[in-house]
């Protein structure tokens, strides 16, 4: 098939990335022909302030080197602006007459920086700041001058100005504004940034306004003066007023602008082969100055370009942070507040610490954290996810780590960490490797920090780290998350959308779901399938058959895999009680299949570890005991005291209870493995507190918490009902458990699951809901009407390969 | 002399599934993917020697069912950004019967 002709405009960020992710979606779909005005490859323009600042090279900063554009079979054509598109016959002209047909063409210029129409404003050593270019006229000026001038005090001016100074300048900031970064921060927190950058050497005029630059003798300018007739010395000016997009060439050819190139959803322009994303485009009225959109808007443009058709781009909520090292500043969304708004401050002028949260009925919709930025990342998440925040209210203010141990207590601060220090417990991954690999391989998500580094890839508890990590060394949150994250790679569809359609459409297996969600890949991945399967089989127990190839090796082989390979078998002993025939089994298994360890675990049961995976049906065959599903996503243990039947504070017969509920609950496979504990008396020996459901025995009846979790990150489980009798507690435990399993996406236990429902949600259909209680609780009993003890089925002959090996 | 020895039939190894075979000079994995295209590498992932039998099957590709490392199971490598490699063993489909052949490489 003949090649179709993708031609773009403008070799900056959004275009490559969008290049980028237009390789990954089909590599041999078009010719690929760039032009690019700078005479650089592809560069990380975010980086060009700490280039200033002398932190970092030119050539630290490229993110795609020549050879990668040759590696791709891109024509390059460097230096050359394009000056002229003919629609009609579908060619466009550079300068230098260079030409290009296209069938695709794609417009990624980027925008202009905006320069005062004030006299002297074309002399010599008056600059932008936006490209390589500017970057080294100022180093250059630097090394030579003294005064330097910034007009404008917000981000990009703030940046320019310190990285002066740093080069040995001195500077002034002339800023019209009552305060500095008004669009990003509110007064008390713009002065306390003033009094910062004052005290390491920044001179600020503000609500000042610029009548004129002056030139000196030699025809360079020398001096900048203000409309009240102050003259500032500058040998240099540096205006960073704002920018426009640039929209001179779409504008030529007659494509429909307004305050940039207006485009669609799906990132096309009035004329449909015309595509155009960055900071050149405005899409529903709003044109984007920040890299996280950008990229957003280059993965959706791919997608169509790819020929795939169906991403949408929506908008973007923002966040900002200024990258000048030692100084911590973060915003985002509507930090201002006002009528109908509620604030939550804190305000610490003497240790420089500023924060106020904005919210509006339970939502956070608005932050504004001067000092200390810790917990920015997390507060983004929280207004971008929209969660309801009534119950965590109180903690709020004290952030993330109040609300438990991440399990990096008293290190939460990306910033001060030492640079080898280690971010990921699990993987060993240090600091430096981190921030190394943001920067040379252009990271931008916390996805793509976890494919690179394998920080936060296993127990995850680092990734809150790891996110401070890239926005400290980004200076925006690049979590480019949209709102609600993609099941995997193979799908654009998140977990929400998977299962309403498996739901709505009566999906009932992993082929005919993936097609009708038009999977990308044939058969999907091990992120996914696992997923699908459980989904299928929780909304169609009885139609919908078990895949066994889609689940992990624990659950086909319902045993523990270890890291030599050998198995953990881990019988269930109901309620944690034993007796001296199931004991008597257990140690004749252990010599007879020569176990090397017999260990009691941390959920009041036996676990034989070692085991051959040929031996493991004979194991459970002679132990004569069901499994404890101690390696599934499904029902755990359920904990027990001693209780009233022994114990002489004991209120409620907590063993027997708790035994009644694994029976009851057995054979559940959930979203995420669910652990329960009955305690006799609030004395809580079971540790109630910390599981998914805990029971709590008292005199006149029993207690039931939900949301527990004693694992990566301790969570206190919440008061969710009080109820008389021991039906009760079955019927309570079970329906919450069913609106879990219904309603929770894979991998989420039930506290992060009540995280983004909120408690109230679940109270309401179950407790507050008696038919709707019921009706749940009778879906769950349906559902474990089809579930048996899986090793009895194995013994019987099923899935007999599965523990066979061949000879050779 | 033919190296080619029958081992198992396609239909005793589950699509998107693999079965061991347990040879003197180590475990070897035949893997079977959705296209009935049948595998064979060494059962030693290149990361901490998980065996990758054991993984979860999908396209070409197995996941290692340890630490899900992603080995391609045509070239024994591991997708970037790991590195390693899997050694590869001879396959082919006679009708029904797999042969595997140790002595060749793949
Ligand atoms: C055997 C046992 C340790 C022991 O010797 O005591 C154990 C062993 C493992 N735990 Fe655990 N956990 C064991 C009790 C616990 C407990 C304590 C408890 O259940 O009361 C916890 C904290 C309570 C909780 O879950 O809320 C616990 C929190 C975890 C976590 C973190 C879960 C979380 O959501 O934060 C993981 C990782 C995961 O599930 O993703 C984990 C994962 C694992 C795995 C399965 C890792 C794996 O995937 O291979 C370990 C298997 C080791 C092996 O080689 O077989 N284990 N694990 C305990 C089995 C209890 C049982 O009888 O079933
Ligand atoms: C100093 C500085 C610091 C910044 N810091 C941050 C930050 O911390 N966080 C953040 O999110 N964002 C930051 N930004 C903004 C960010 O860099 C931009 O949002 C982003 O680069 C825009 O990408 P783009 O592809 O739309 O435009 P660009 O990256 O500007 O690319 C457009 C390219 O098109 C070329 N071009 C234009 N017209 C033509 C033509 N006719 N023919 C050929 N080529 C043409 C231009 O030369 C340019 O190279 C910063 C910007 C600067 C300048
Ligand atoms: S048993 Fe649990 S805590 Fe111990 S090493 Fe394994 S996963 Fe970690
Ligand atoms: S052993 Fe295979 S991924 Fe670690």
């Amino acid at each position: 098939m003949q090649k179709l002709k993708l031609v773009m405009i403008g070799n900056g960020m959004a275009g490559v990335r969008t290049l980028e992710e237009l390789l990954a979606l089909t590599p041999s779909r078009y010719d690929i022909t760039v032009f690019g005005e700078e005479p650089h490859p592809n560069y990380n323009r975010i980086l060009l302030s700490p280039v200033l600042a002398g932190e970092q090279t030119v050539q630290d900063i490229i993110l795609n080197p020549l050879e990668w554009y040759a590696e791709q079979g891109i024509t390059l054509h460097l230096g050359k602006k394009v000056v002229k598109i003919d629609r009609k016959k579908r060619v466009v002209y550079a300068a230098d007459g260079t030409e290009a047909e296209y069938d695709r063409l794609l417009m990624a210029t980027g925008s202009k920086p905006f320069i005062l129409p004030v006299p002297g404003k074309d002399l010599p050593g008056v600059i932008s700041y936006r490209d390589i270019h500017d970057t080294e006229q100022m180093l250059a000026a630097a090394r030579q001058y003294r005064h330097a001038v910034v007009i404008g005090g917000g981000l990009l001016g703030l940046e320019a100005a310190n990285g002066l100074m740093l080069q040995g300048m001195s500077v002034t900031v002339v800023h019209l504004g009552e305060w500095l970064l008004e669009r990003q921060l509110d007064k008390v927190a713009g002065q306390l940034l003033q009094q910062s950058l004052e005290q390491r050497g920044l001179r600020f005029a503000l609500q000042a306004q610029t009548a004129a630059l002056l030139a000196g003798e030699s025809g360079r300018v020398s001096a900048v003066q203000l409309k009240d007739g102050t003259e500032l010395a500058a040998d240099l000016v540096v205006m960073a007023v704002g920018i426009r997009p640039n929209t001179e060439l779409a504008e030529s050819c007659g494509l429909y602008c307004n305050r940039g190139i207006v485009v669609n959803d799906t990132l096309q322009t009035f004329d449909p082969r015309i595509y155009a994303v960055g900071e050149c485009v405005n899409h529903r009225g709003i044109a984007y100055g920040l890299v996280a959109p950008l990229y957003e808007q280059a993965r959706v443009c791919a997608n169509h370009l790819a020929g795939w058709g169906y991403g949408r781009y929506v908008g973007s909520v923002l966040s900002t942070k200024l990258k000048v090292t030692g100084i911590d500043l973060f915003s985002a969304g509507d930090f201002m507040g006002g009528d109908g708004h509620e604030e939550i401050t804190l305000s610490d002028p003497v240790g420089g610490v500023y924060k106020k949260l904005v919210l509006k009925g339970d939502k956070l919709v608005g932050a504004c954290l001067y000092g200390d930025t810790a917990d920015g990342a997390w507060y983004f998440r929280l207004l971008k996810d929209e969660q309801p925040i009534g119950e965590i209210r109180d903690h709020l203010m004290w952030g993330e780590n109040n609300l438990g141990d991440t399990g990096h207590a008293g290190e939460n601060k990306a910033a001060a960490m030492a640079d080898e220090a280690e971010v990921c417990g699990c993987n060993g991954v240090r600091k430096i490797t981190i921030v190394k690999a943001i920067r040379e391989k252009g990271l931008t998500t916390l996805d793509e920090v976890k494919k690179h580094t394998k920080a936060s890839g296993s127990c995850g508890s680092c990734a809150g780290l790891c996110e401070q990590i890239l926005m400290n060394v980004l200076g925006s949150s690049f979590d480019a998350t949209p709102k609600t994250k993609t099941v995997c790679g193979c799908t654009d569809r998140n977990h929400q959308e998977v299962r309403d359609a498996i739901r709505e459409h009566h999906l009932v297996s992993i082929p005919q779901t993936m097609q009708f969600l038009e999977w990308r890949t044939p058969n999907g991945c091990a992120t996914c399938r696992p997923a699908l399967n459980y989904y299928l089989i929780a909304t169609w127990p009885g139609e919908a058959r078990d895949d066994p190839q889609s689940r992990f090796i624990n659950e086909r082989a319902h045993a523990n895999i270890q890291k030599d390979g050998t198995y953990s078998v881990v019988p269930r002993m109901w309620g944690g009680v034993t007796n001296a025939s199931e004991l008597r089994r257990i140690a004749d298994v252990t010599d007879k299949y020569r176990i090397p360890l017999v260990k009691v675990t941390g959920g009041q049961r036996i676990d034989l570890l070692g085991v051959k995976k040929e031996d493991l049906v004979n194991v459970w065959r002679d132990l004569d005991m069901p499994s404890g599903h101690a390696y599934g996503k499904s029902l755990r243990t359920v904990k027990t005291c001693v209780g009233s039947e022994f114990c002489r504070f004991g209120t409620q017969d907590s063993t027997q209870m708790g035994i009644d509920l694994e029976h009851d609950l057995f054979g559940m496979w959930s979203p995420h493995k669910v652990k329960l504990a009955v305690s006799g008396c609030p004395r809580n020996c079971a540790e109630s507190g910390i599981k998914d459901v805990g029971v709590i025995g008292v005199d006149s009846g029993w207690e039931l918490y939900v949301g527990g979790n004693g694992g990566i990150k301790t969570e206190v489980a919440q008061f969710f009902a009080k109820v008389a009798s021991h039906a009760e507690v079955l019927e309570y435990s079970g329906a919450f458990l069913q609106l879990y399993r219904e309603e929770a996406f894979y991998l989420e236990r039930t506290v992060h699951y009540l995280h983004r429902v909120g408690l109230e949600h679940a109270k309401q259909r179950v407790v507050a809901d008696a038919d709707n209680r019921k009706a749940l609780y009778a879906r769950l009993k349906y559902a474990l009407s089809f579930e048996q003890d899986p090793w009895a089925e194995r013994i019987q002959g099923e899935q007999k390969h599965e523990f066979e090996a061949l000879p050779a | 002399m033919s190296h080619w020895k029958k081992v198992c039939l396609l239909t005793e190894i589950p699509p998107l599934g693999a079965r061991v075979i347990q040879h003197p000079q180590g475990d070897i994995a035949v893997f079977r993917n959705a296209d009935d295209e049948v595998f064979a590498l060494e059962d030693r992932c290149p990361h901490k020697g998980g065996p990758l039998s054991q993984g979860i099957v999908y396209g070409k590709t197995v996941a290692c069912p340890l630490h899900g490392w992603q080995i391609g199971l045509e070239c024994g490598t591991a997708a970037a950004p790991d590195e390693g490699c899997a050694r590869r063993y001879a396959v082919r489909l006679d009708g029904n019967a797999v042969l595997l052949n140790t002595e060749a490489a793949a």
